[in-house]
């Protein structure tokens, strides 16, 4: 021992938590702080509706019907004098919620297959990755049309149905990292000290595929509120009376030809914006977690 | 003196496209308790495919075909699964070559030690802590608490090694299998490496494996050498016997390819190649690349005793004689 210098501490790169340097190369880029932001925005106001918002969404007013955006109703209300604002808010609530539970169990349903298929590899991957065929055999919205017309229209069965149609998306790509990872240095030597192999996949292993996830989970939400709110414009979603984007904008798209624009128009903004947010939020993690990009 | 490990005639192939490559073929070697054992060869002799068949941690397309692998006296190759993942870790544990990457670069290096302590050692996880600054403190990094926080990428390669070898020495193993531990690291790290497995070792008890292709390595800290060509162990001696003496023409051919540095005599390369391992001649496969080379070399290779506890397997040996 007497032979050993020991190491002198600054060997190493400075400490810098993982997050910081996220949030440092993410705001720099403007497009991405704007989208970053938007979805602050939406999710805080949905979350603060009751608060913040002065009217009820649901409450009819006689009185008030089809009026155009005016300073008492920002952006107008609908054939049953709801204001339109506060509805677009609330319906924030229904499709952030809807398309993070599905997004939420998408991501265990599949890393969970995908892990153990990778892994494992053999017949178990034949018979998983057969399975996640078929799933992608069909053009996912008309799956999802058919598990929710079939389950009936609950909120549940519309997140079960979106789930189930993006189960492929992860599992597939975690198999692909799992493949890669398997053979990793790091997992031959958790195998070399005795770990049992499900603790190998899903402690040692599996954290490690999250990089790609991440950016797959923020862009597949953008994809799951197109999908709740397309169910809900052709009713097969989420059911008036309860304010959703889709349905809202079904509703609208009945008054285009006579004038009524603001029905249809705003709830359908209210899509774009979140569904590009969320596009362009992916494509900026996407960015920032490239492997190439460490140390910039 | 009773073995800690007898590997004998181990044999493991593999399936592949191209037809069967017979990596490993009948394989032998013994290590004694706390004694240090260099396994040498080049690229390809099938030094890790032996080490990765010692821990049962060969997949396919590899397969073993035969031989006896014991570890005091129990037939490793005979364990179930469940009692080879109680013997990996805590009777046998190894260091990979390249340290950064044997280190899961998503826990911070204190927790993978931990979790070794609490699964092998039955430690509870305030002690584990504890032990775990200490096993740091042990193989020489400073700041062993700052250390333990971090992670992979954030420490040097050499710590990185360090910090396997205490992973690999927390559980008091019995035997450490060390595969080109310093391959990547420089020479003087190199060195502190080397040291510090010795000087482990020794405090421990463990007994180490040290696979390596450099005999430089191996003069620095083994024991006794075992040398492998093409897949076949083909010469067992006490180290100074394999530098003062070496009896294999494969062995001879090698201490001769080193280049010398005083020039004293020319740097002699091995005449032809390592034959294909997917159809390897029969017999000793150094046969073709071996200036001694007659007709029964391509039927059996004998072993012989040419010195105390130094064994040669090789036709020529015992019939020429052999002067420095």
């Amino acid at each position: 021992m007497s032979t050993l210098v020991s190491v002198s501490a600054d060997e190493a790169p400075a400490r810098r938590s993982a997050a910081a340097l996220l949030w440092r190369r993410l705001s720099r880029n403007v497009m991405s702080l704007a989208a970053l932001g938007l979805l602050v925005v939406v999710a805080l106001t949905a979350a603060a509706a009751p608060v913040i918002m002065p009217y009820d969404p649901d409450a009819p007013d006689a009185e008030r019907t089809l009026e155009p955006p005016s300073r008492r109703h920002w952006l107008g209300t609908d054939l049953y004098g709801r204001d339109q604002l506060t509805r677009i808010v609330y319906a924030g609530r229904v499709d952030l919620l809807v398309a993070l539970e599905a997004t939420a169990v998408a991501l265990s349903l599949g890393a969970a297959l995908g892990a153990v298929s990778g892994y494992r590899g053999g017949w178990i991957d034949q018979v998983l990755m057969r399975i996640i065929d078929t799933i992608q055999a069909f053009p996912s919205f008309i799956l999802a049309m058919g598990i929710a017309a079939a389950l009936g229209n609950r909120l549940t069965n519309i997140v079960i149905a979106i789930a189930i149609t993006h189960v492929p998306i992860y599992a597939r790509l975690i198999r692909g990292e799992m493949l890669r990872i398997r053979e990793m240095e790091y997992a031959e030597a958790a195998r070399t000290v005795g770990n049992p192999r499900r603790r190998i996949i899903f402690y040692h292993l599996l954290p490690n595929c999250f990089p790609p996830v991440v950016v797959q989970a923020t862009l597949a939400m953008g994809f799951a509120i197109l999908t709740v709110a397309a169910l809900s414009y052709i009713g097969l979603g989420i059911r008036p009376p309860t304010s959703e984007w889709g349905a809202m904008t079904a509703e609208g798209a009945g008054y285009i030809v006579s004038g009524e624009w603001w029905i249809f128009l705003f709830p359908g903004l209210a899509i774009m914006a979140t569904v590009l947010s969320f596009n362009l939020l992916g494509d900026a993690l996407r960015d920032v977690l490239d492997p190439r990009m460490k140390g910039v | 003196m009773s073995d800690l490990l007898a590997v004998s005639d181990l044999t493991v192939h593999f399936d592949t496209d191209e037809g069967v490559v017979q990596a490993v073929d009948g394989a032998t070697l013994r290590i004694a308790p706390g004694e240090v054992v260099g396994l040498v060869g080049e690229s390809g002799s099938g030094k890790s495919v032996t080490a990765l068949a010692i821990l049962r941690l060969l997949r396919p397309p590899a397969r073993v075909l035969g031989g006896r692998i014991e570890l005091d006296g129990r037939d490793l190759l005979g364990c179930s699964e469940q009692e080879m993942r109680a013997v990996r870790g805590s009777q046998i544990s190894m260091v990979f070559q390249s340290p950064r990457t044997s280190l899961n670069p998503v826990l911070s290096v204190g927790r993978q030690i931990e979790r070794l302590l609490v699964r092998h050692a039955a430690a509870r996880p305030g002690q584990a802590r504890e032990r775990v600054v200490e096993m740091l403190r042990e193989v020489g990094i400073a700041e062993p608490e700052r250390r333990a926080r971090q992670y992979a990428h954030q420490l040097s390669g050499g710590m990185c090694q360090r910090v396997m070898i205490a992973m690999a020495l927390a559980t008091s193993p019995r035997l450490l299998i060390a595969d080109e531990p310093t391959t990547g690291l420089d020479v003087s790290i190199a060195a502190q490496i080397l040291d510090l497995l010795r000087d482990l070792g020794r405090r421990t008890g463990a007994a180490i494996l040290m696979i390596t292709h450099d005999l430089g390595v191996v003069a620095r800290l083994c024991d006794r050498v075992v040398v492998m060509h093409a897949g076949q162990t083909v010469e067992w001696a006490p180290v100074r016997e394999l530098f003062h003496a070496p009896a294999h023409p494969y062995t001879r051919a090698l201490l001769r390819s080193i280049p010398r540095v005083a020039g004293a005599r020319e740097m002699e390369p091995i005449p032809g190649w390592v034959p294909s391992l997917l159809a390897p001649p029969p017999g000793c496969r150094f046969a073709r690349r071996c200036a001694l080379v007659r007709s029964e070399c391509g039927v059996s290779v004998p072993v012989h005793a040419v010195g105390e506890d130094h064994r040669v397997a090789c036709v020529a040996v015992e019939a020429s004689q052999w002067t420095r």
